[in-house]
């Protein structure tokens, strides 16, 4: 498992670097695209996520790339869906009322194993909600959102450089496992500007999808490795398959065969479950002798952060461990926090989602505090709000 | 609770008021010269969804050292250029807070023990620079110039890169105007 240990360290920057600017979240994962590739963009603009689309509209064609805006968000799954097979590297980006629209999509996309990214930047709901106020109230919908099982690779930023990095990021496991990716983001990450500084890319940085080599007529669709990965062929490159949203054997045909339906099945769970150290990424920060833990995504990671800096000033022994892949959810760093610390504060922008995941792990520790602290209104969770809690639980 | 007590630069910016008197851009140019100052800095916003009207406001959190979370929460200095903003965010201005008001449409201020300046922002940017919409420009410079958050220099060169070229001018009008305004306060 990739894991990031970051400390308190104050390092003063005096002198102002070449390459900094003042980056907007949205802008960072339309950034970040661009570099890892992604040249095809299909979407329908909604806020809080328009400045990606915005942005996707006037790079693309600059650098022979194809920008299309979509009638609605159903056709825009669908035309990215439609490019991927086709080559190209596809992205669309949308909010609540068109993540929903696009959960049939995605659906599709898992198991015809297209590769493609759908940004989602939270917004408050259920249906409209609040268009420009933040939330984390689907992070259920993007493991849980289409029907059927299947895998779900989700990312989720915390700041304006890693939306950049975590683009990057996206379009490669995207290209990797064959699947629709979800890059998580919100309102106010999505809109708030950080100064930046942008890393030059190595092409060693971007994965492209694996390219069959055998001649055309051996190719199949579906053929998968020791690692339940599989090559893929391009519409147009002299290979032929079939591709449906029914399920199919390993050209691509449908069938009902019990024994082809389950090898399709366990590739779609196995290459998630067998490349978990590839696709799990956390971030420990201060954690070596808490006591207390905090987890915590996205924004409020930033806020609860903040928290644990001043409580550590005050000589409390509380740290944060922070997902930035939500799924596969990070089940044995959990476990180990748990057996670590005392109590666990869960400070999110929903009603209950992430703390669901730390009580079904935490079942068997009875002796396990859970803190929930949970705000729907529009508004963020404040330092203050974690700060409060982590008094009350030392 | 205790913020950054360590570090001498931080500082906490609220700039608010309603939507279309330009605070986002005024954020971002604000962020823009601390960048420019060798700072570390965070803007982040809040509005509705309206294009004009409903209550805007952007957040400038300035340090020399790493910010954890983007929103100003505890704040060094708070512009209000209507009255509704005013009376919901100066709870939250730090008692040795610097409050500056636009008094076209800031009729009262329940002052506590902050500093507080108030200038008729918008009726001068109307009548003196002859645009309304430099109203965010001459307001910004006249808080840059009484508080020192950021230099006048990187101001100057934060609203060079940040307007349009043929409203250049217009702003560079209004940005000394708000120096003088803040002259007289010395």
């Amino acid at each position: 498992m990739a894991q990031k240990e970051t400390k308190m360290v104050s390092k003063k920057n005096n002198k102002p670097k070449k390459n900094i600017v003042l980056m907007q979240g949205n802008e960072a994962i339309a950034r970040g695209a661009l570099a890892a590739g992604v040249n095809f963009f299909g979407g329908y603009p909604i806020t809080p996520s328009t400045e990606v689309a915005e942005i996707m509209s006037e790079e693309l064609p600059k650098r022979g790339g194809k920008f299309m805006q979509m009638e609605d968000e159903i056709a825009s799954i669908a035309v990215i869906i439609g490019a991927s097979l086709a080559g190209a590297k596809a992205m669309t980006a949308t909010s609540g009322p068109g993540f929903s629209l696009m959960q049939e999509g995605i659906g599709f996309a898992k198991i015809t194993e297209t590769p493609c990214v759908v940004v989602n930047v939270m917004r408050g709901g259920p249906s409209t909600g609040l268009p420009t106020k933040p939330s984390q109230a689907d992070l259920m919908q993007t493991r849980w959102g289409t029907h059927g099982d299947g895998p779900a690779i989700v990312l989720y930023p915390s700041s304006v450089k890693e939306s950049y990095e975590l683009a990057i990021r996206a379009v490669n496991l995207a290209e990797k496992y064959r699947t629709c990716v979800v890059l998580l983001s919100d309102e106010v990450l999505g809109h708030m500007r950080e100064a930046v500084e942008i890393p030059d890319i190595k092409e060693s940085q971007i994965i492209n999808r694996i390219k069959p080599t055998v001649p055309p007529e051996w190719y199949a669709h579906y053929e998968q490795n020791q690692k339940y990965l599989s090559p893929v062929a391009s519409f147009g490159e002299g290979y032929r398959f079939h591709v449906t949203g029914l399920a199919h054997d390993k050209f691509g045909f449908p069938t009902n065969k019990s024994s082809e339906v389950q090898i399709m099945m366990d590739r779609l769970k196995k290459k998630i479950t067998h490349n978990i150290r590839d696709l799990v990424q956390i971030e420990s920060f201060m954690m070596d002798d808490a006591k207390i833990a905090i987890f915590a995504a996205g924004i409020t990671a930033q806020a609860a952060k903040k928290a644990v800096v001043d409580a550590r000033a005050e000589g409390i022994k509380v740290g944060l461990l922070r997902p930035l892949t939500i799924w596969p959810f990070p089940d044995s760093a959990v476990e180990k926090m748990l057996k670590r610390v005392d109590t666990v504060i869960v400070p999110e922008l929903n009603q209950g989602q992430l703390i669901h995941e730390i009580e079904r792990l935490a079942k068997d520790k009875k002796d396990s505090k859970i803190i929930r602290i949970q705000r729907f209104d529009g508004e963020l969770i404040s330092p203050d709000d974690v700060f409060k809690a982590i008094k009350e639980a030392n | 609770m205790a913020i950054n007590k360590n570090t001498s630069k931080y500082c906490e910016t609220r700039l608010s008021g309603s939507g279309g008197q330009g605070l986002i851009l005024g954020g971002i140019i604000l962020a823009r010269g601390a960048i420019k100052d060798g700072l570390k800095v965070s803007q982040s916003q809040s509005y509705g969804p309206e294009s004009r009207g409903g209550s805007s406001r952007a957040d400038v959190i300035i340090n020399d050292d790493m910010i954890y979370y983007p929103e100003a929460t505890h704040f060094d200095i708070l512009l209000a250029l209507n009255q509704e903003s005013c009376d919901k965010y100066i709870y939250d201005l730090k008692p040795e807070g610097v409050l500056i008001v636009d008094t076209t449409f800031v009729k009262n201020v329940s002052v506590m023990d902050s500093k507080v300046y108030e200038v008729p922002f918008t009726k001068l940017a109307t009548e003196k620079i002859g645009s309304v919409v430099t109203t965010n420009i001459l307001a910004l410079s006249f808080l840059v110039k009484i508080t020192k958050v950021i230099t006048e220099k990187s101001l100057e060169e934060a609203i060079k890169e940040s307007v349009k070229p043929a409203f250049y001018e217009m702003n560079m009008k209004a940005m000394k105007l708000g120096f003088e305004l803040a002259d007289n306060y010395k």
